[in-house]
């Protein structure tokens, strides 16, 4: 049943910009609908705070439809809130309860500085990926679709790969601010193609290396990355990650 | 790293299990102190127990090192967060477990292994450790040390054994099973075995 009178109190990041302190700020937003996303319930809230002249909270959406990976926010401990497998987004107000007290912050990483209230800079994802989760093509004519062969398992576990949207729930969920599910995830699926291979061994290792110039913490294993990611991206590449990173250590010259 | 010298501390806990079971035949130590004098006197053993000191030093300096950079990932903490929702306690809590380790194994080496070793050195005599087992187990309170040792072990072990496959870049469908039963059954198996021996000590199971 969709309720529509549901009255959420939000206890929200505020900061002003990347320099200045931060403090969490109470907001009560009356008379929300259930069938409300919680992106939408922030476009009620700021629509008011700018109706009474003040600052609206800064969040990043996009796509609004879990599959460009903007939406970020760090919701009751939970990145993308308490649903697995579900972004911000996608996140509905049914999950909560009339009444609720909801907290709610930004990733936190030395790696993804804030840069205002819930927004924070993920272009060190950007720069890992620069390092080396691309490929080669020459140019002229695209050559044809099926010129390649690809198993179709291999061809499933790339594209189960391929799923991450690089959202940074991953390293937002980890003790360590750790980004390696991300990484693992661009590594494994470049790597069981053929069109990866010319690249593999260099790839990892620049990637591996831009990650920690990045500041990113290191992998303990907790498995909290995988629970929390909206897109299922599975532990097993980070294992298939370290597998790559150790072979081109050994054929490193 | 970790994995690797964890692994390795892993393989002497098989070992240090093993002989140390040799109380329950209860013949007096008699089978114990057979393969305690071989253990403690055998050039390759003694030789794999510096190997074996170094394993620790490498374990515990690359954990301190691991967990520095790991803090300096994340200097600003969450207001509030729910760590339970998407991973175990223990998983997040390796190091305070491997420190409580740390603590109970320098409080066990002075029971055993350094005065032994320093009667060694002096008068080139082992000491008679079944006896000495008997008196340092007569104590409740140390007894409660050896358990709380135990206990942490367990834990330790329980993350420690299948990540540390995983690290080394061991994850198949077909083997995850067979690592995550091992290693429960391991953690299980050696922290039982080792915390009823100064348990069975105390109340005088063992003669
Ligand atoms: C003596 C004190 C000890 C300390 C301070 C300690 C500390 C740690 C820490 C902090 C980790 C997590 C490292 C990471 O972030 O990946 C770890 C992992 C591990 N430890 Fe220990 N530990 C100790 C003793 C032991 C012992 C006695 C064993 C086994 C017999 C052991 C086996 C392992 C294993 C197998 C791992 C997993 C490695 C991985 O996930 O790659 N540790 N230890
Ligand atoms: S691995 Fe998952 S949580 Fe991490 S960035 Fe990709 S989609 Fe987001
Ligand atoms: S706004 Fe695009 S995934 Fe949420």
């Amino acid at each position: 049943m969709s309720e529509n009178n549901m009255k959420i109190t939000l206890k929200v990041w505020r900061q002003r910009n990347n320099k200045a302190k931060g403090a969490l700020e109470t907001y009560k937003v009356d008379e929300v609908s259930s069938d409300m996303s919680f992106l939408e319930m922030f476009d009620v809230l700021n629509d008011k705070l700018i109706r009474e002249g003040k600052d609206p909270i800064a969040f990043d959406h996009d796509c609004r439809e879990g599959i460009c990976g903007m939406c970020s926010m760090y919701i009751n401990g939970q990145p993308h809130g308490p649903l697995q497998g579900v972004t911000t987004c996608q996140l509905h107000m049914r999950s909560f309860k009339d009444g609720d007290t909801i907290v709610v912050e930004p990733w936190r990483a030395k790696a993804f500085p804030v840069i205002k209230d819930l927004v924070v800079d993920r272009s060190a994802f950007d720069r890992i990926i620069a390092a080396g989760g691309f490929i080669s093509v020459n140019t002229g004519n695209a050559q044809d679709a099926n010129a390649l062969p690809i198993s179709k398992e291999l061809a499933d576990r790339a594209f189960a790969a391929a799923a991450c949207i690089g959202c940074g729930a991953c390293v937002a969920a980890c003790k360590n601010s750790s980004a390696m599910l991300f990484v693992s995830a661009k590594v494994t699926q470049l790597s069981l193609l053929p069109q990866g291979e010319p690249e593999r061994q260099s790839r990892v290792l620049d990637m591996a290396a831009q990650m920690d110039a990045e500041g990113f913490g290191s992998c303990t294993n907790t498995g909290a990355c995988e629970a929390e990611c909206p897109k299922g991206i599975s532990v097993s590449n980070i294992a298939h990650m370290n597998r790559e990173f150790f072979a081109a250590e050994l054929n490193k010259k | 790293m970790m994995a690797l010298t964890g692994l390795f501390l892993i393989t002497f806990l098989i070992v240090h299990a093993g002989i140390n079971a040799m109380i329950f035949f209860n013949d007096g130590g008699e089978t114990f102190a057979h393969w305690a004098h071989f253990m403690g006197t055998n050039l390759i053993i003694r030789t794999m127990e510096l190997v074996l000191v170094a394993g620790f030093v490498v374990h515990i300096v690359d954990a301190l090192l691991i967990t520095k950079h790991n803090k300096a990932a994340r200097p600003v903490q969450y207001a509030y967060s729910n760590p339970n929702a998407n991973s175990t306690w223990y998983s997040r809590s390796m190091g305070l477990l491997g420190t409580i380790i740390l603590l109970f194994l320098i409080i066990h080496a002075a029971h055993f292994w350094i005065p032994n070793r320093y009667n060694q050195f002096t008068t080139g005599e082992e000491l008679n450790l079944f006896t000495r087992m008997q008196d340092t187990f007569s104590h409740w309170y140390v007894v409660v040390i050896y358990v709380a040792g135990c206990f942490s072990l367990f834990w330790h072990l329980m993350q420690g054994f299948k990540t540390a496959f995983q690290t080394l870049g061991i994850n198949h469908p077909k083997y995850n099973p067979l690592i995550k039963n091992v290693g429960i059954a391991f953690s299980v198996i050696i922290s039982v075995l080792f915390a009823s021996m100064p348990i069975s000590m105390f109340f005088n199971l063992v003669h």
